[in-house]
């Protein structure tokens, strides 16, 4: 090993959109998708320029049920592949979601969140995707959905998206609010520094043994690429292990709750979060994207002026951090959700909430960004 | 201590204040080593509508990224000279492009025509926005002119640097002859503490 290898560091003035873009490539994205939308049109515009010179692959597709189309047959072709899209868009995809999640197809889906329904506010930032994330397409299933703040973190996520799509065979999801995609930040980024890197578990057995859709311990198939020389069918039908269409009950139980324990069992991997100042807080303030931002600017005044004021960041929005929740709600007196919507993430709160715990919301969703002074004035209300 | 140094540029979409959101951004941050975060606001039209790039400055990690209350404001024409005034903290510096500004919320205001500038020195009215630039080195302690030439030569399309040169030459002219502000001498807080 050389020892006295150059460091190379790049410092860069990068919007979240262009950071996603440097961690999908860190993670060995090769294919992209898409339909131009704003405000995710940033990173169809740089991979249209970055991935043919990586030899990848970029094609502006008709619209975004194709775009997911072509991004789930490049991935059982054996691509890292992504497409990138907004709330109208991000409902075109719904279809193909629940494919990509039934015939375990690893892919990543950035929605950069903007006013809804509909077209709603092209520009504006919300968080109002949350739950369509999570129950967008039909059908009981798991997913992943991760949730930056910073630019950092959208190129640290970006690349954990892809680690997670392919360790469990399942689409994630990239919630970045407007803000954040349009923002901008340095961000330093070491060229050769360490990052996990997760592909896909290839089968091992010959191609006549191969079994698509076997169950192991983790609850994930080794995934043979297309082309590979291992045949095997894929169907958005329930389906027995190998790729078939079945109806027998015996069959299909055993398939659905492989789906929910490949992601169950791994919790702990998969949810992420931050607490600041959580373990003597009496008021922790729950929040996630551009919010927890003004959440941490919050407590910091708060604390300035004698409150007790502890901040509980998500960047995994799901699964739901349970747990974690579980936890401030424990110690805490009084939570606050702020959010850029009617209320998503605090029901979620409220649904684990054991206890006597105080929670309040603060849901604001004029297409501006939550103010510490809001998160301070509703802290100060009800305590 | 951390600080914070808020800064909004405002007009109407078209004026390029987003470019100069990015280039101010880059000037603080990669060339001058400090931490920004720059946001901008803006409606779906290409040209007109209020359009608004915000830059906040810092030695530590910038929680909220929006500009709170203003340390320096330019306001490139009067509605959003208007609609911003009143977010300038009491010793915040407003810059306006009295091309488009004839009414002025105070006598505090260094008033530099920079799109007549634009339009009649350098014959190209888009360089508005780097002629405002130069200024703003010249007149805010946050940036060093140094920086925001560096930045802007790095941002502009090729073939375009002496244009933009001459511009920023122009705006930091124009930023020495402009009439001398002055400001109370008395803190903010101590005027408070009797009401």
């Amino acid at each position: 090993m050389n020892l006295r290898k150059k460091v190379r560091k790049k410092e860069l003035l990068l919007q979240g959109n262009e950071a996603a873009v440097e961690g999908a490539l860190r993670a060995g994205c090769s294919f992209f998708a898409g339909y131009p939308i704003t405000p995710a049109t940033e990173i169809s515009e740089i991979l249209s320029v970055r991935l043919p010179q990586l030899d990848g692959t970029f094609i502006q597709m008709e619209d975004e049920i194709a775009s997911l189309g072509a991004v789930i047959g490049a991935s059982l072709a054996g691509a890292k592949a992504m497409t990138a899209t907004s709330g109208p868009g991000f409902s075109l995809m719904q279809e193909n979601l629940g494919f990509a999640i039934i015939a375990e197809v690893p892919c990543v889906i950035v929605n950069a969140m903007r006013g809804g329904p509909s077209t709603g506010l092209p520009t504006m930032p919300s968080q109002s995707d949350v739950m369509q994330a999570r129950w967008g397409t039909h059908g009981d299933h798991p997913i992943i959905a991760l949730c930056p703040s910073t630019i950092r973190e959208c190129y640290d996520l970006t690349i954990k998206a892809f680690n997670y799509s392919e360790k469990y065979r399942i689409p994630v999801v990239l919630l970045i609010d407007e803000v954040v995609a349009h923002m901008r930040e340095k961000i330093t980024i070491y060229e050769d520094e360490e990052v996990e890197i997760f592909n896909r578990v290839k089968p091992t057995v010959p191609p006549e043994w191969y079994i698509p859709f076997e169950d192991t311990p983790k609850g994930v198939p080794a995934m043979a690429n297309f082309g590979d020389g291992y045949r095997y069918h894929v169907t958005g039908l329930t389906h027995d292990i190998r790729g078939f269409p079945t109806s027998r009950p015996d069959e299909i139980d055993p398939f659905i709750r492989r789906l929910f324990r490949k992601v169950s069992q791994n919790f702990s991997d998969v949810q992420i979060g931050e607490s600041y100042e959580t373990d003597d807080a009496d008021i922790t303030i729950i929040a996630y994207g551009c919010v927890a931002r003004s959440a941490r600017r919050a407590a910091a005044d708060g604390r300035e002026n004698g409150l007790k004021v502890g901040v509980l960041k998500m960047n995994t929005i799901w699964p739901f951090m349970r747990s974690q929740v579980e936890k401030v709600l424990r110690t805490s007196k009084v939570v606050i959700v702020p959010e850029m919507n009617m209320g998503q993430i605090s029901r979620e709160v409220k649904r684990v909430n054991k206890g006597d715990t105080k929670i309040f919301t603060i849901n604001k969703v004029d297409g501006t960004i939550i103010t510490p002074q809001e998160i301070l004035n509703r802290i100060k209300e009800v305590c | 201590m951390s600080y914070r140094y808020d800064i909004r540029l405002s007009g109407s979409g078209g004026q390029g204040l987003i470019l100069m959101g990015i280039i101010l951004a880059e000037a603080i941050g990669i060339y001058d080593g400090k931490c920004v975060a720059q946001t901008q606001s803006y409606g779906p039209e290409a040209r007109g509508g209020s359009s608004k790039a915000e830059v906040v400055v810092s030695n530590a990690e910038i929680d909220y990224p929006k500009a709170l209350k203003l340390d320096l404001l330019l306001a490139m024409n009067q509605k959003s000279c208007d609609d911003y005034y009143m977010d300038l903290k009491p010793d915040g510096i407003l810059i306006v492009d009295s091309t488009f500004v004839k009414q002025l919320p105070t006598q505090r205001a260094y008033q530099i025509p920079f799109t007549r500038i634009a339009r009649e020195k350098l014959k190209r009215e888009m360089v508005a926005n780097i002629v405002a630039l130069g200024a703003i080195s010249k007149l805010a302690p946050i940036v060093s002119s140094k920086a925001i030439e560096a930045a802007v030569l790095a941002r502009v399309p090729k073939g375009t640097e002496k244009l933009n040169r001459d511009a920023l030459k122009a705006g930091v002219m124009a930023a020495k002859k402009v009439k001398k502000v002055s400001f109370p001498s008395a803190p903010a807080e101590f005027e408070d503490e009797d009401t």
